[in-house]
């Protein structure tokens, strides 16, 4: 039996996801594991956004804010529950998206970074000024899910980090399945053919202006999707999850590993999201190192570090 | 008045910071299309290493050309080390790179240097001068002249001189101009330093009002870029005029309205001008080809 390499991307990923647990040897590598996961999800997001359509963003952890403080805020406003929080932070990033992208989406290259930057520093500053409902700078609690303890009840007994490990895989599978269904899909094609020439894309009949704010659109409710799993996860949130650096970051993961593809990007979410923690130990030198790893990569990786690699192997296979 | 008089100071002394580190993002960008985020580390290391030199028993104006010099080969060393190398790269990938600069310069100077705010006196005193009711640094004065000399200096540099045109034309069309023999990798070198050397004579000017620490650099790479965005990216004129409405928008904003959002001013009245102006208020229109 023949596999597609989407299965052969999504068989990888599962394993991965599964196995490496059994050498976990405490619950911290457990944390640092949903971590790299939440930071997948949002990546995947980039990947249709940049590695399909060929769009740049530099504000989108605008969207995980979203996310992230509609879990704070609606359980304790509207009374909702928190996995329903995780929805309407993800149906207001969508609505958001749709109300922001119409108009910058016109814009290209360098302009459409600074419009999408814009964005996410007035989301930021929002939720650091308007003190009163989002606690300001000093962030805010984020109630529990409730999940594990209904688990529990099942007779499923996980610890904190375990759960969060298995919800947050769990999620990155459904997420990375979505995006690689949407590769080959005719929507995928047309989102790939306007990444090549946009002129080109139109010409052949392609919505271009549809469908580029449909990249974007699925990409921030990604991104929101992250962000919601990283408050729910932490259990208390900072604005920092909507600054310009988690943009970056978002981004850079993304790039560094191979933004053509979804596990080139999870696979640059994993070192940029590990390497920190590697680099505790030389806490002095952690930015010059980071620097220095985005530089190079960039310099002499261009399609990112995962396909980089993968040529090296196959180049000496022949 | 006094106070939409004072507004209109601090306005203009901000508007010519953001003036001056567009003038260096357009210098770069017209030389190899690439927009830098480490301008603004250029203008931290500017203000740093003048506070370290003087503080080292130098004059401060030894110590401000000794920065001034070396952070343009600072400017080089990019160049040569990052910028060539990644030639042709797409453009997140050069976001990427420059970030990655500008994130590994910062590293570098809280190691050499340290995490503190730092100053170094005023040029000529910090007794404020009265005009029209409202009040103003001398050192304002000098910041303003600071932005108004350098722009008169690149225009001039840019019309009436060989090397000045040997940069137009390189923007113009790299291709062309390598074939009418222009050394085009020289013209990068020079844009680099050139760009540089404005950044750190920003951050030398205007230390004395807003202190520096190794940090300073990213949050004026953003207001540069969205000031050189909002002038047209490529366009010194789009340069000065971007920076100096930006500073005001602020300005007012912050007087008027609230200090808080004042940072988000300046992104709506950005991103109305881009709706409005796809390329800016100066921007040339671009065609692609297919």
């Amino acid at each position: 039996m023949k596999i597609s390499n989407k299965h052969k991307a999504l068989l990888f990923l599962a394993l991965l996801i599964t196995i490496t647990p059994f050498f976990f040897p405490s619950s911290y590598y457990f944390r640092v594991g949903s971590l790299i996961f939440v930071n997948g999800i949002a990546v995947t997001g980039i990947v249709i956004l940049t590695g399909y359509a060929g769009q740049i963003s530099l504000g989108h952890a605008g969207f995980a804010g979203i996310g992230a403080y509609a879990c704070a805020l609606a359980p304790v406003y509207l009374g909702l529950h928190p996995a329903f929080a995780v929805i309407l932070g993800a149906g207001v990033s969508a609505i958001l998206a749709y109300l922001v992208g119409r108009p910058i989406l016109r814009l290209k290259g360098y302009y459409l970074g600074v419009a999408s930057l814009g964005f996410g520093i007035l989301v930021s500053m929002v939720l650091a000024n308007e003190r009163e409902i989002t606690g300001g700078p000093d962030g805010i609690q984020v109630p529990d899910l409730g999940l594990r303890g209904l688990l529990k009840d099942w007779g499923l007994n996980l610890n904190n980090s375990e759960f969060w490990y298995v919800l947050s895989g769990t999620s990155l599978l459904i997420a990375a399945w979505l995006a690689l269904n949407l590769y080959n899909s005719p929507t995928g094609r047309a989102l790939r053919a306007l990444h090549g020439s946009e002129i080109a894309a139109r010409t052949v009949g392609v919505d271009v202006a549809r469908l580029k704010l449909q990249a974007f659109i699925i990409s921030a409710v990604y991104a929101s999707l992250s962000g919601s799993l990283l408050a729910l996860q932490n259990k208390f949130i900072t604005p920092d999850v909507a600054g310009f650096m988690h943009s970056i970051e978002m981004v850079t993961m993304a790039v560094l590993g191979g933004v053509g593809s979804v596990v080139g990007a999870i696979f640059g979410a994993t070192i940029l999201t590990t390497l920190p923690q590697l680099l505790t130990v030389f806490a002095e030198y952690e930015m010059l190192l980071m620097g220095l790893v985005m530089m190079l990569v960039m310099i002499f990786m261009r399609d990112g570090l995962l396909p980089s690699i993968l040529r090296l192997i196959r180049g000496r296979d022949k | 008045m006094a106070e939409l008089m004072q507004f209109i100071l601090s306005g203009l002394t901000v508007g010519a910071v953001y003036a001056l580190v567009a003038l260096g993002f357009t210098i770069i960008y017209n030389a190899s299309d690439v927009v830098n985020f480490a301008q603004g580390e250029f203008v931290m290391l500017g203000g740093m290493i003048t506070v370290f030199a003087h503080s080292a028993g130098m004059p401060l104006p030894l110590a401000a050309v000794i920065a001034i010099a070396v952070t343009a080969s600072v400017g080089v060393a990019l160049n040569k080390l990052a910028i060539e190398p990644a030639r042709g790269a797409p453009v997140v990938s050069l976001i990427i790179i420059t970030i990655g600069a500008s994130i590994f310069i910062r590293g570098v100077t809280q190691l050499v240097f340290d995490k503190q705010l730092h100053r170094f006196p005023a040029f000529s005193g910090d007794a404020p001068i009265h005009i029209l009711g409202a009040t103003i640094l001398p050192q304002s004065l000098w910041v303003m002249l600071g932005a108004v000399a350098v722009f008169v200096a690149l225009w001039l540099f840019f019309t009436h001189t060989l090397t000045g045109k040997a940069i137009l034309a390189t923007s113009n069309n790299r291709l062309a101009a390598q074939l009418v023999g222009i050394n085009t990798n020289w013209v990068m070198t020079l844009s680099f330093a050139l760009s540089a050397a404005i950044g750190a004579l920003a951050g030398v000017l205007v230390t004395p009002i807003t202190l520096v620490s190794y940090d300073v650099g990213i949050a004026l790479a953003l207001k540069g870029f969205a000031a050189a965005m909002l002038g047209g990216m490529g366009n010194p004129k789009g340069a000065l005029v971007g920076g100096i409405l930006l500073g005001l928008f602020e300005a007012l904003t912050a007087g008027y309205l609230s200090s808080q959002y004042k940072d988000a001013a300046a992104f709506i009245v950005i991103l109305a001008v881009l709706f409005a102006m796809p390329q800016g208020l100066f921007g040339k229109k671009s065609t692609d080809r297919v």
